[in-house]
């Protein structure tokens, strides 16, 4: 350390992990205070996370994609006209090399849905069935008959919910109804060959999948898509495969990352992030006044000692020093023990919490009725960071004030 | 060595409504390689005038200087500084470090002034064997008895070797045993080392090994003299 440090680092430290032992029974309270403070912290960061990642996951899921393609007026105008050609050759090299991890065009276009009781209004979906797997469709969620099997499968795969409201059956056929491109009405008889079960109940009413061939033969439409949707990498950083997509895509193209095509799960990540920093503050300003409280009676019950090290030519810069080091030792005890029992109980949950017992509450909000903790190496460093960053500043008044002490003053203290 | 001249010092205190004179107009003059004894009852002015020299107090008026510097003008960290490098203190309540060993205690300030740790650690150890506590230097101050603590103190105070050793009280704890042994190690680095003391102490026997003897009473310098028996 400098000159106006006084004592070299290591021995300052000796000296604040001796002063920290001093009285065991206030650091132990102190610490198992900083220790469940920042467990608190970590543990429910994580289970928040965890439950706004799986319904961004599930938001994602039901664009679906992490980028998606589509001709520039589509969002505005989900019509036929608004369609994209078969995706060429720079784009297809694109799409073949990481960061991309899968891919699928689909059509996308609004439709009629008629059985012999009902007709509704759907989102007629025209999928490569192996390219929509790939990309995150469960076959699992089939739950009666059978997804498609090829794009020019012609069959239609409908939601449990569509099937309940046309009060049909799997095996019926249905009529599907939209649009051609010369706005003439185009529509063909499907046999529902499957039932699905969406994850939202929104989806089983409103999705009905054909296959992509037979869909774009349906429509008219020869080989263009409505959209290509894209995967690959981490959600939360989408930003490497949306500039990946775009520049092999170039103009004539909207190439949007799934934070700007559902701008409310976008907000609900940043909400996120902006939630666990004020719930982090929240702890640490509860921790602070037994942190302070902690230090000041340090610094008060060795007032005599202090002004003896002054006295022997310790300067008040290294008095300051010193005081800080011990907070800082104690802060990151604190931390080490915080941070171990968090994953130690966190761990144990990868598997997921079953919160069925308030599943349909659960459901409501877009949320599965599984919970499983997400700790993200981003949410540990904040919260560290707050407690070292914070910790360190409410050190400094108890600091400060031992480094004002007069020599004589403070030696003359019983 | 040092010398130390003391011009015209005044301080005084608010107790209450009182006002006390701890210095009224304190003039003297110390040679380099001085041992001189304070006495005078309490009160007097004898911690004081040792706070003022030791820069660990601010006067009111006056001027005193170590080796020609003035002690008075200094700021915080050059008193620190000061009294790192060239004053050793010895007070009358031991003030030991209570989470330092007697060996780190005595390394404290050779840990401050940035000494090597093999140099200090020698140092030490030769110190504590010099004041009789060879064996204890791994002890704290709770685990050794006040005339230990003194010494270990004593000893803290001189081995860095300073120019001046200001002495409060030093024997007060002391059992007349440990109290000479401590007077003749203090002779011994005044006449060796050339180390000046000034000691404020009310006893006879330190009083015995003074070269001079300055009696102070209200704050005021009573009487001052060599004193040829020693």
């Amino acid at each position: 350390m400098s000159r106006d440090s006084g004592l070299s680092l290591p021995a300052m430290s000796r000296l604040s992990w001796r002063y920290l032992w001093r009285n065991h029974r206030r650091t132990v309270i102190m610490l198992l205070a900083i220790t469940v403070g920042v467990w608190a912290m970590i543990f429910m960061t994580a289970l928040m996370r965890g439950m706004v990642d799986k319904m961004i996951e599930d938001g994602i899921d039901a664009l679906p994609g992490l980028v998606q393609i589509h001709h520039p007026a589509f969002r505005d105008d989900p019509n036929i006209e608004n369609s994209l050609p078969a995706p060429g050759a720079e784009l297809l090299e694109a799409l073949a090399s990481a960061p991309v991890a899968a891919w699928a065009p689909r059509v996308k276009v609004p439709a009629m849905i008629s059985s012999e009781r009902d007709t509704r209004g759907v989102t007629l979906l025209g999928v490569d069935p192996a390219r929509e797997i790939e990309l995150g469709f469960d076959p699992q969620s089939v739950v009666a008959g059978r997804f498609l099997e090829g794009a020019d499968d012609q069959g239609l795969v409908v939601g449990r919910k569509m099937l309940e409201r046309l009060e049909t059956e799997l095996g019926k056929r249905v009529v599907v109804m939209s649009q051609d491109p010369e706005n003439e009405i185009a529509d063909r008889g499907f046999r529902i060959v499957g039932v699905f079960e969406g994850k939202l109940p929104s989806q089983e009413e409103q999705w009905i999948y054909a296959g992509l061939g037979t869909t774009q033969k349906l429509l008219g439409m020869g080989g263009a898509v409505s959209e290509i949707a894209v995967t690959g990498g981490d959600f939360r950083d989408v930003g490497a495969l949306h500039a990946h997509v775009r520049a092999a895509v170039g103009e004539g193209a909207e190439v949007l990352p799934w934070t700007e095509l559902d701008t409310y799960l976008g907000l609900m990540l940043g909400v996120m992030d902006g939630f666990v920093l004020v719930w982090i503050i929240v702890i640490f300003l509860a921790l602070s006044f037994g942190l302070v409280n902690t230090l000041m009676m340090a610094v008060f019950e060795r007032i005599r000692e202090i002004g003896l090290m002054q006295a022997l030519g310790m300067r008040p810069a290294a008095i300051l020093y010193q005081v800080l080091l011990e907070s800082l030792m104690l802060l990151a005890l604190g931390l080490l023990l915080g941070n171990l029992l968090a994953v130690a109980t966190i761990l144990p949950l990868r598997g997921g919490i079953d919160l069925s017992m308030v599943a349909e509450g659960f459901e409501m909000m877009g949320v599965s009725s599984t919970l499983y903790p997400a700790l993200t190496r981003k949410d540990l460093v904040m919260a560290n960071a707050v407690v070292i960053v914070l910790g360190f500043l409410t050190s400094l008044l108890p600091a400060w004030r031992a480094s004002r002490y007069r020599p004589v003053e403070a030696i003359a203290k019983t | 060595m040092a010398s130390i001249r003391c011009v015209d010092l005044c301080k005084t205190y608010r107790q209450g409504d009182a006002i006390i004179k701890a210095l009224d107009h304190v003039t003297l003059e110390i040679d380099a390689g001085g041992f001189v004894c304070l006495s005078g009852p309490s009160g007097s002015g004898k911690t004081t005038l040792l706070n003022m020299v030791g820069g660990l107090d601010r006067l009111d008026s006056g001027e005193i200087a170590i080796d020609g510097q003035r002690v008075d003008l200094l700021g915080k960290g050059a008193l620190a500084d000061l009294r790192l490098h060239h004053i050793g203190f010895v007070f009358q309540a031991f003030n030991l470090i209570p989470v330092l060993s007697a060996r780190e205690n005595v390394e404290f300030v050779m840990q401050v002034q940035g000494v090597p740790t093999r140099v200090r650690r020698r140092k030490a150890l030769d110190i504590l064997r010099e004041v009789g506590l060879a064996g204890m230097e791994d002890r704290r101050p709770a685990q050794l008895s006040g005339g230990q603590q003194q010494r270990v103190a004593v000893a803290r105070a001189i081995v860095s070797q300073p120019k001046l050793v200001l002495a409060d009280e030093p024997t007060a704890n002391l059992d007349s045993v440990s109290a000479t042994h401590l007077m003749e190690l203090f002779r011994e680095l005044n006449e060796n080392h050339g180390v000046t003391f000034l000691i404020s102490t009310h006893d006879e026997r330190v009083m015995r090994h003074a070269r001079r003897l300055i009696r102070m009473r209200d704050g005021k310098v009573i009487y001052d003299e060599v004193q040829v028996s020693c």
